[in-house]
């Protein structure tokens, strides 16, 4: 079997694969980040997104093989180098973003990809953007809430910086 | 001022700490050593007989280590049905065997005929393409009415007729019923369908069966709501494994909604062939499968008529319905249309004579079972609609109707004609309370600025009443069900103070780990980082009927409460012993033993310490250590209720429905974390009005589901849906459990769907198309269509 290399949170990682393994069964079984959820098989649900090279992904769209070489950030790369939560994680935990849990990884890692495009999104643009990722447990009011609440706190973070 | 812990205050979930991080344990996150992956084949005919079946190619495939089929599994036990019903005959139901895998027919698509195990998923799934199956088709029963019509097959040779009960209740109202509907000033009748959903939680089902032969131990590890009862089930009556050979695990899973209740076939299967092979052996099912194989939930055709007198009083209710059970029954399917629903045909109301009829047809549809609400939902949403179009009939304002036949607020305790007794409530308050939050005043002026818009705008309300902390073991014995429905804990309190809380309640979303936290803490007077909440496993938790109906908090919750105040006489006798002081004399407060009238006290600590290290103890009259366990089993049902105000707009080209506003007040008697209650009625409402106007399974003549998939069927997204308000403020305790608590989980999905297509009801007709009813999900083109059938034109000839 073809072998694979890839960073992903910032560590160098290879596996053997089949031509036929999706990225999120190379990070669930090869490298055991489980962190990356399957929720559906038709790529509706968005509960497998990460990041490849900086911008949001459905890990259930691309053969591990086609990333070679390539940056791939997940759930369990999001929290600061401290280890506390990074700001989209804790915004969902303060505003009761989350029942399950299952959804919110792809949820965390979709918003992360909005608000780097978008600091300051209307409620209506983050509804938009949520499109691809399905929550059954919230009724996305609290994921709504949560997501405006972190792009605040990133702008305020900013502005603090500055 | 809002509390900043313990009961009342909105803490902080704990659970969130692993969830945001991506360190949740789910059941596909789990991997054992040495396993192997097992790959159903599921027919994909809804009908016929297998006239061949020949899996040789397949166990000779590369990386396949065996293939079973219903051969293989003779000694083995069908799938149990947990709840008989008795139909008007007083004969039981018909409970036709449901194989865990096919025997001679298949019953719909995606029953399981061969299951597959091999070394990898890959290898699995490969050698399926070799089995050899040929399936002579029979006619797929499909629609409830042709199936019993008298000349549709049999989906089972044990129900000739496909009816697996005909249910009369109640039995000795029915001639009064049929007088004062055949006598009264007016009646109103509507014919409406419950439209079928799947309840589709993020987390597709998995199970990992696994056997230790030295000990010969078997576990299961499996996304399900009620890990005890799974464990009562199939080992007493599938697998024969008594108890304490059989662990059952559900560790961290990802919703539930009622689909993950039930045993499933596919629970049995790993955890056998895990026997036989000695090796574990892990399922997981594809979303594709669990369309196919989860069980559906609703699916009820119903016809209600509801009798008035000259004053606009309910005089009598008549309802018949026919209820879909799909192939086989699934574990509490038989009481959802029956016990959970005609209970319920009372609602707010104080309507004297009430009577219906259930006949729950078999199909080759896949199993139909409790979905969030379960039963519930279809009594609110049949009662409902028919107040509101008798208010439009009668030209009466809806809410006026609603007020002038609910039952009123000093009737209570309330006996209804329908067996049930509502403890308290005050259905007058939540409705003023929704109608004011949505201001309904100012609704008149909304409207007119939608229609200079070119815009309908509606507003609909909906009151509703559930039936929760499901149950009295002795009443719900008497009603069929083969268990009992109360709930366990265990408190134990450790050596240094920390808390340990063993609950049979499971959590799957609900955030139980934080609100049973609150509870304790709150009781103890400690931090509620002091208590850990463990569930979900078998071999830790003493036992456990699980969570569904609502029933975590009024009845688990209460069971912890019954440990925690054991725990807390027993800690009162150790602190008198420690005090030198009579037991009457000591007070527990903010964790401190005093002894009243003395500034002689002890810290929770000291006591803790003294139970474990007992030098200075009462050891004539009490033993060593401190845990407590209780069996909680409830006096009655609890009655949440609220009234809930959509409000729409219609575009009348393309008959697109928007949901403007959505206002839910809701009585839940006490709340613990209101953070937590307000996340259930979101989750509600957002499942109430997908069901309303998004999601339906749609079955083919051949009995195939056309939405079968994400791409097919509608779920609801974050752009349907406007930010709801909720309020939780008008508070009837419930009288007969210790918090007062009565249940939030099923609320927003019950009286939503009432309230937004009488919303678009009221939009329409505003607008002067005279559509009646549509039935749910109102997409466009429903909406459209009703309009195109009712012109404007044609309502003004």
């Amino acid at each position: 079997m073809p072998e694979v290399s890839m960073t992903v949170n910032g560590t160098a990682v290879s596996g053997e694969v089949e031509g036929r393994t999706l990225l999120v069964e190379f990070l669930r079984e090869g490298i055991g980040l489980t962190g990356t959820h399957v929720g559906c098989d038709t790529s509706q649900c968005g509960a497998c997104v990460v990041h490849v090279d900086g911008a949001s992904v459905k890990a259930c769209t691309v053969f591990a093989m086609s990333l070679d070489g390539a940056e791939v950030k997940t759930i369990e790369g999001m929290a600061n180098p401290d280890g506390s939560l990074g700001v989209i994680q804790a915004a969902f935990r303060e505003h009761h973003g989350l029942q399950c849990g299952f959804c919110t990884p792809g949820m965390i890692m979709s918003a992360a990809d909005l608000l780097q495009q978008n600091q300051s999104p209307t409620e209506g643009e983050v509804r938009e953007w949520l499109e691809g990722n399905f929550c059954r447990c919230t009724g996305y009011h609290n994921i709504v809430k949560a997501i405006l609440a972190a792009a605040a706190d990133m702008r305020g973070q900013q502005v603090a910086a500055e | 001022m809002p509390k900043d812990a313990g009961i009342g205050a909105s803490s902080k979930r704990r659970e969130d700490a692993r969830f945001v991080t991506g360190a949740g344990q789910y059941t596909d996150d789990i991997n054992r050593p040495g396993q192997l992956y097992c790959h159903f084949l599921r027919s994909d005919i809804a009908h016929g007989r297998i006239t061949n079946l020949d899996v040789s190619a397949a166990r000779a495939a590369a990386g396949v280590v065996a293939v079973y089929t219903a051969e293989d599994l003779a000694a083995v036990g069908g799938v149990p049905c947990g709840w008989q019903v008795t139909d008007k005959n007083g004969e039981p139901m018909k409970e036709p065997k449901h194989p865990i895998l096919a025997e001679g027919k298949v019953r719909h698509v995606g029953d399981p005929v061969v299951a597959i195990v091999a070394d990898s998923l890959q290898a699995a799934r490969d050698a399926a393409e070799a089995v050899d199956l040929d399936i002579e088709e029979l006619p797929a029963v499909v629609s409830m009415s042709a199936a019993i019509s008298g000349s549709a097959a049999a989906v089972h040779d044990e129900a000739p007729d496909n009816i697996c009960y005909d249910w009369e209740f109640v039995a000795e109202n029915k001639q009064a019923v049929d007088d004062a509907i055949a006598n009264a000033a007016h009646v109103t009748r509507l014919e409406l369908v419950n439209n079928r959903l799947v309840a589709n939680p993020m987390e597709p089902r998995v199970a990992i069966g696994e056997f230790d032969r030295a000990r010969d131990e078997h576990t299961l590890y499996t996304t399900s709501q009620n890990p005890h009862v799974i464990r009562l089930l199939m080992g007493a009556f599938v697998l024969s494994i008594p108890e304490h050979k059989l662990r059952v695990v559900a560790p961290d899973v990802g919703g539930g909604f009622g689909s993950k209740i039930y045993h499933y076939a596919e629970e049995a299967f790993v955890t056998w062939a895990a026997a036989q092979l000695h090796k574990p052996v892990k399922w997981t099912s594809t979303r594709s499968e669990a369309f196919l194989s989860d069980a559906q939930g609703r699916d009820h055709l119903t016809t209600i008529e509801l009798a008035l007198d000259a004053d606009h009083n309910f005089t009598a209710l008549r309802c018949s319905t026919l209820a879909n059970m799909g192939a086989y029954l699934s574990t509490f399917a038989p009481c959802i249309p029956t016990w959970l629903h005609g209970t319920l045909l009372a609602g707010n109301y104080k309507t004297p004579l009430i009577f219906t009829n259930v006949k729950a047809v078999f199909t080759n549809t896949t199993p139909v079972d409790a979905y969030r609400g379960a039963g519930r939902p279809e009594a609110t949403f049949q009662v409902e609609r028919v107040i509101d179009k008798a208010a439009r009939e009668l030209e009466v304002d809806p809410a006026e109707l609603r007020r002038k036949n609910f039952i009123p607020p000093d009737a209570f305790p309330y006996q209804t004609p329908v067996a049930v007794e509502y403890d308290t409530g005050d259905y007058h308050a939540t409705l003023d309370k929704a109608l004011d939050l949505a201001s309904a005043a100012g609704f008149a002026a909304r409207k007119a600025e939608s229609e200079s818009r070119g815009k309908l705008r509606g507003l609909g309300i909906a009151s509703y009443i559930e039936a929760c902390g499901i149950a009295p073991s002795s009443l719900v014995g008497a009603l069929g069900a083969r268990a009992g429905l109360y709930e366990a804990a265990t408190v134990r309190v450790n050596p240094t103070g920390s808390i340990s809380v063993f609950t049979g309640s499971h959590s799957h979303g609900q955030g139980h780990e934080t609100t049973f936290a609150q509870v304790v803490a709150d009781m103890l007077g400690c931090d509620e980082g002091a208590v850990d909440i463990v569930h979900g496993d078998t071999s830790k938790v003493p036992f456990g009927m699980g969570t569904y109906g609502s029933r975590s908090l009024a009845v688990g919750g209460s069971a912890i409460v019954k440990s925690v105040d054991k725990i807390i006489a027993k800690a009162k006798k150790i602190a008198a012993h420690l005090l030198e002081a009579s037991e009457a004399d000591i007070a527990f407060e903010n964790g401190q033993f005093t002894v009243a009238g003395t500034d002689r006290s002890l810290a929770w600590g000291d006591v803790c310490l003294a139970a474990y290290v007992p030098h200075k103890y009462p050891i004539e009259e009490i033993e060593p250590g401190l845990e407590e366990t209780s069996f909680y089993d409830p006096a009655n049902f609890t009655y949440p209720a609220g009234a809930y105000v959509a409000e729409v707009e219609v575009d009348p080209e393309t008959g697109v429905v928007e949901v403007l506003n959505f206002t839910a007040a809701d009585d839940f008697g006490n709340v613990v974390n209101p953070m937590i209650v307000e996340g259930q009625v979101h989750g509600g409402l957002a499942q109430g009005l997908g069901q309303a106007l998004l999601e339906g399974c749609v079955y083919d003549a051949e009995g195939q589901l056309q939405s079968a998939s994400y791409m097919d069927y509608a779920m609801p997204r974050a752009g349907d849906f406007p930010m709801f308000t909720v309020d939780h403020s008008c508070v009837t305790p419930c009288t007969h459990n210790p918090l007062g608590v009565k249940g939030c989980g099923e609320a927003g999905a019950i009286g939503s769907p009432p309230a937004l297509v009488n919303a678009v009801i009221d939009a329409l007709q505003g607008g002067g198309y005279a559509v009646e009813h549509i039935d749910m999900p109102l997409t466009p083109k429903a909406v459209w269509h009703a309009m195109a059938a009712a012109s404007p034109a044609a309502a003004a000839e």
